[in-house]
Protein backbone atom coordinates (compact mmCIF):
# COMPACT_ATOMS: atom_id res chain seq x y z
CA UNK A 1 0.00 0.00 0.00
CA UNK A 2 2.49 2.47 0.63
CA UNK A 3 4.28 1.22 -2.00
CA UNK A 4 0.95 2.51 -4.18
CA UNK A 5 1.05 5.99 -2.57
CA UNK A 6 4.77 6.77 -3.39
CA UNK A 7 3.77 5.63 -7.04
CA UNK A 8 1.15 8.28 -7.31
CA UNK A 9 3.08 10.84 -5.69
CA UNK A 10 5.64 11.15 -8.06
CA UNK A 11 3.78 9.76 -10.82
CA UNK A 12 2.47 13.02 -12.49
CA UNK A 13 -1.60 13.46 -13.18
CA UNK A 14 -0.93 13.62 -17.23
CA UNK A 15 -0.05 9.93 -17.40
CA UNK A 16 -3.21 9.20 -15.40
CA UNK A 17 -5.67 11.76 -17.41
CA UNK A 18 -4.27 9.87 -20.52
CA UNK A 19 -4.92 6.46 -19.88
CA UNK A 20 -8.25 7.55 -18.75
CA UNK A 21 -9.06 10.13 -22.58
CA UNK A 22 -7.47 6.19 -24.04
CA UNK A 23 -9.94 3.84 -22.79
CA UNK A 24 -12.52 6.90 -23.79
CA UNK A 25 -11.41 6.48 -27.39
CA UNK A 26 -11.11 2.55 -27.48
CA UNK A 27 -14.71 2.24 -25.88
CA UNK A 28 -16.07 4.22 -28.60
CA UNK A 29 -14.22 2.86 -31.20
CA UNK A 30 -15.78 -0.53 -29.86
CA UNK A 31 -19.08 1.11 -30.27
CA UNK A 32 -18.33 1.56 -33.65
CA UNK A 33 -17.21 -1.54 -34.60
CA UNK A 34 -20.55 -2.88 -33.03
CA UNK A 35 -21.91 -2.05 -36.65
CA UNK A 36 -20.30 -5.04 -37.63
CA UNK A 37 -21.62 -7.33 -35.40
CA UNK A 38 -25.65 -5.70 -36.58
CA UNK A 39 -24.64 -5.51 -39.94
CA UNK A 40 -22.31 -8.27 -40.88
CA UNK A 41 -24.03 -10.52 -43.65
CA UNK A 42 -22.37 -14.14 -41.99
CA UNK A 43 -21.89 -15.11 -38.51
CA UNK A 44 -18.43 -15.26 -38.85
CA UNK A 45 -18.28 -11.19 -39.64
CA UNK A 46 -20.52 -11.08 -36.36
CA UNK A 47 -18.00 -13.33 -34.08
CA UNK A 48 -14.89 -11.84 -35.64
CA UNK A 49 -16.41 -8.59 -34.49
CA UNK A 50 -17.37 -9.75 -31.01
CA UNK A 51 -13.44 -10.58 -31.10
CA UNK A 52 -12.32 -7.43 -31.60
CA UNK A 53 -14.81 -5.50 -29.16
CA UNK A 54 -13.49 -8.09 -26.62
CA UNK A 55 -9.80 -7.26 -27.32
CA UNK A 56 -10.77 -3.61 -26.99
CA UNK A 57 -12.35 -4.44 -23.30
CA UNK A 58 -9.25 -6.41 -22.63
CA UNK A 59 -7.28 -2.57 -23.34
CA UNK A 60 -10.29 -0.93 -21.70
CA UNK A 61 -9.69 -3.03 -18.31
CA UNK A 62 -5.89 -2.51 -18.84
CA UNK A 63 -5.93 1.47 -19.32
CA UNK A 64 -8.09 1.98 -16.01
CA UNK A 65 -6.08 -0.43 -14.12
CA UNK A 66 -3.53 2.35 -14.93
CA UNK A 67 -5.30 5.44 -14.79
CA UNK A 68 -7.09 4.75 -11.35
CA UNK A 69 -4.10 3.13 -9.55
CA UNK A 70 -5.92 0.00 -9.48
CA UNK A 71 -3.28 -2.91 -10.34
CA UNK A 72 -6.38 -5.72 -9.43
CA UNK A 73 -7.79 -5.14 -12.71
CA UNK A 74 -5.17 -6.42 -14.59
CA UNK A 75 -6.20 -9.57 -13.40
CA UNK A 76 -9.69 -9.55 -14.74
CA UNK A 77 -8.19 -8.35 -18.01
CA UNK A 78 -6.31 -11.53 -18.54
CA UNK A 79 -10.01 -13.87 -17.48
CA UNK A 80 -11.52 -11.14 -19.65
CA UNK A 81 -9.07 -12.32 -22.58
CA UNK A 82 -9.17 -16.16 -21.90
CA UNK A 83 -13.26 -16.09 -22.01
CA UNK A 84 -12.63 -14.05 -25.27
CA UNK A 85 -10.68 -16.90 -26.95
CA UNK A 86 -12.66 -19.93 -25.60
CA UNK A 87 -15.83 -17.69 -26.94
CA UNK A 88 -13.98 -17.74 -30.74
CA UNK A 89 -12.72 -21.42 -30.27
CA UNK A 90 -15.99 -22.94 -29.56
CA UNK A 91 -18.15 -20.96 -32.73
CA UNK A 92 -15.24 -21.71 -35.05
CA UNK A 93 -15.64 -25.48 -34.01
CA UNK A 94 -19.52 -25.35 -33.75
CA UNK A 95 -19.36 -23.91 -37.21
CA UNK A 96 -17.11 -25.93 -39.13
CA UNK A 97 -18.50 -28.74 -41.48
CA UNK A 98 -16.44 -31.10 -42.04
CA UNK A 99 -17.89 -32.69 -45.08
CA UNK A 100 -18.75 -30.45 -48.69
CA UNK A 101 -14.91 -28.92 -48.32
CA UNK A 102 -13.28 -28.25 -51.24
CA UNK A 103 -9.69 -27.37 -50.34
CA UNK A 104 -7.89 -25.72 -53.19
CA UNK B 1 7.35 15.27 -17.84
CA UNK B 2 9.79 12.38 -16.87
CA UNK B 3 10.96 10.11 -19.27
CA UNK B 4 8.51 7.54 -17.55
CA UNK B 5 5.32 9.65 -18.32
CA UNK B 6 6.81 10.76 -22.12
CA UNK B 7 7.05 6.69 -22.67
CA UNK B 8 3.66 5.81 -21.16
CA UNK B 9 1.86 8.91 -23.69
CA UNK B 10 3.47 7.78 -26.55
CA UNK B 11 2.51 3.93 -26.09
CA UNK B 12 -0.49 4.65 -25.31
CA UNK B 13 -1.49 7.29 -28.47
CA UNK B 14 0.08 4.56 -30.51
CA UNK B 15 -2.02 1.64 -29.31
CA UNK B 16 -5.41 3.76 -29.99
CA UNK B 17 -3.76 4.38 -33.29
CA UNK B 18 -3.78 0.78 -33.75
CA UNK B 19 -7.04 0.09 -32.85
CA UNK B 20 -8.75 2.66 -34.57
CA UNK B 21 -7.14 1.38 -37.38
CA UNK B 22 -8.69 -2.16 -36.25
CA UNK B 23 -11.97 -0.29 -36.26
CA UNK B 24 -11.73 1.06 -39.61
CA UNK B 25 -10.67 -2.13 -41.20
CA UNK B 26 -13.79 -3.63 -40.18
CA UNK B 27 -15.99 -1.42 -41.25
CA UNK B 28 -14.35 -0.74 -44.64
CA UNK B 29 -13.02 -4.15 -45.37
CA UNK B 30 -15.31 -6.22 -48.27
CA UNK B 31 -15.30 -9.87 -46.44
CA UNK B 32 -14.63 -12.18 -43.50
CA UNK B 33 -11.46 -12.95 -44.60
CA UNK B 34 -10.00 -9.58 -44.82
CA UNK B 35 -11.55 -8.09 -41.66
CA UNK B 36 -10.16 -10.84 -39.59
CA UNK B 37 -6.88 -9.93 -40.95
CA UNK B 38 -7.74 -5.98 -39.93
CA UNK B 39 -8.87 -8.14 -36.29
CA UNK B 40 -5.55 -10.17 -36.10
CA UNK B 41 -2.88 -7.78 -37.07
CA UNK B 42 -3.82 -4.16 -35.57
CA UNK B 43 -5.98 -5.12 -32.99
CA UNK B 44 -3.25 -7.21 -31.42
CA UNK B 45 -0.73 -4.74 -31.88
CA UNK B 46 -3.12 -2.23 -30.39
CA UNK B 47 -3.62 -3.90 -27.33
CA UNK B 48 0.17 -5.09 -27.25
CA UNK B 49 1.14 -1.24 -26.57
CA UNK B 50 -1.57 -0.30 -24.58
CA UNK B 51 -0.25 -3.27 -22.33
CA UNK B 52 2.97 -1.82 -22.44
CA UNK B 53 1.85 1.35 -21.73
CA UNK B 54 0.31 0.05 -18.75
CA UNK B 55 3.45 -1.84 -17.30
CA UNK B 56 5.83 1.01 -18.39
CA UNK B 57 3.54 3.12 -16.13
CA UNK B 58 3.22 0.37 -12.72
CA UNK B 59 6.82 -0.28 -13.07
CA UNK B 60 6.49 -2.72 -10.45
CA UNK B 61 7.84 -6.28 -10.71
CA UNK B 62 4.15 -8.03 -9.77
CA UNK B 63 2.47 -5.41 -12.55
CA UNK B 64 5.28 -6.02 -15.30
CA UNK B 65 5.04 -10.38 -14.71
CA UNK B 66 1.31 -9.67 -15.34
CA UNK B 67 1.28 -7.42 -18.40
CA UNK B 68 3.98 -9.72 -19.85
CA UNK B 69 1.34 -12.50 -19.20
CA UNK B 70 -1.57 -10.62 -20.83
CA UNK B 71 0.56 -9.92 -23.88
CA UNK B 72 1.77 -13.28 -24.48
CA UNK B 73 -1.73 -14.56 -24.17
CA UNK B 74 -3.29 -11.88 -26.45
CA UNK B 75 -0.66 -12.55 -28.99
CA UNK B 76 -0.89 -16.07 -28.87
CA UNK B 77 -4.98 -16.62 -28.77
CA UNK B 78 -6.07 -13.56 -30.62
CA UNK B 79 -4.49 -14.95 -34.29
CA UNK B 80 -5.49 -18.69 -33.00
CA UNK B 81 -8.99 -17.18 -32.39
CA UNK B 82 -9.29 -15.92 -36.18
CA UNK B 83 -7.72 -18.56 -37.83
CA UNK B 84 -10.43 -20.91 -36.09
CA UNK B 85 -13.42 -18.69 -37.44
CA UNK B 86 -11.69 -18.03 -40.80
CA UNK B 87 -11.41 -21.69 -41.43
CA UNK B 88 -15.14 -22.23 -40.08
CA UNK B 89 -16.20 -19.64 -42.68
CA UNK B 90 -14.19 -21.29 -45.44
CA UNK B 91 -15.72 -24.74 -45.07
CA UNK B 92 -19.48 -22.94 -44.82
CA UNK B 93 -18.68 -21.97 -48.51
CA UNK B 94 -18.37 -17.92 -47.85
CA UNK B 95 -17.28 -16.84 -51.23
CA UNK B 96 -13.56 -15.18 -51.02
CA UNK B 97 -13.67 -11.32 -52.39
CA UNK B 98 -12.11 -11.09 -56.18
CA UNK B 99 -11.95 -7.91 -58.50
CA UNK B 100 -13.92 -8.42 -61.48
CA UNK B 101 -11.02 -9.09 -63.36
CA UNK B 102 -9.93 -12.19 -61.18
CA UNK B 103 -13.06 -13.47 -61.42
CA UNK B 104 -12.82 -13.71 -65.14
CA UNK B 105 -9.80 -14.92 -65.13
CA UNK B 106 -10.61 -17.95 -62.96
CA UNK B 107 -13.83 -18.84 -65.18
CA UNK B 108 -11.65 -18.99 -67.92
Amino acid sequence: MAARERTVTTMSDLANTVMLAAAAIVVVLAAIVLYRVVAGPTTHDRVVAVNVIGTSIVIVLALLSAGLDRPEYLDIAIVYALLNFVLSLVVGRFTYQSDGVKWR
Amino acid sequence: MTLVTALVVLFVALGVFFTFVAAVGMIRLPDVYSRSHAATKADTLGAGFAILAVAVYFGTLGEVIRGAFLLVFIYYTNPTAAHAITRAAYSRGIDVWTTEENRQEESR
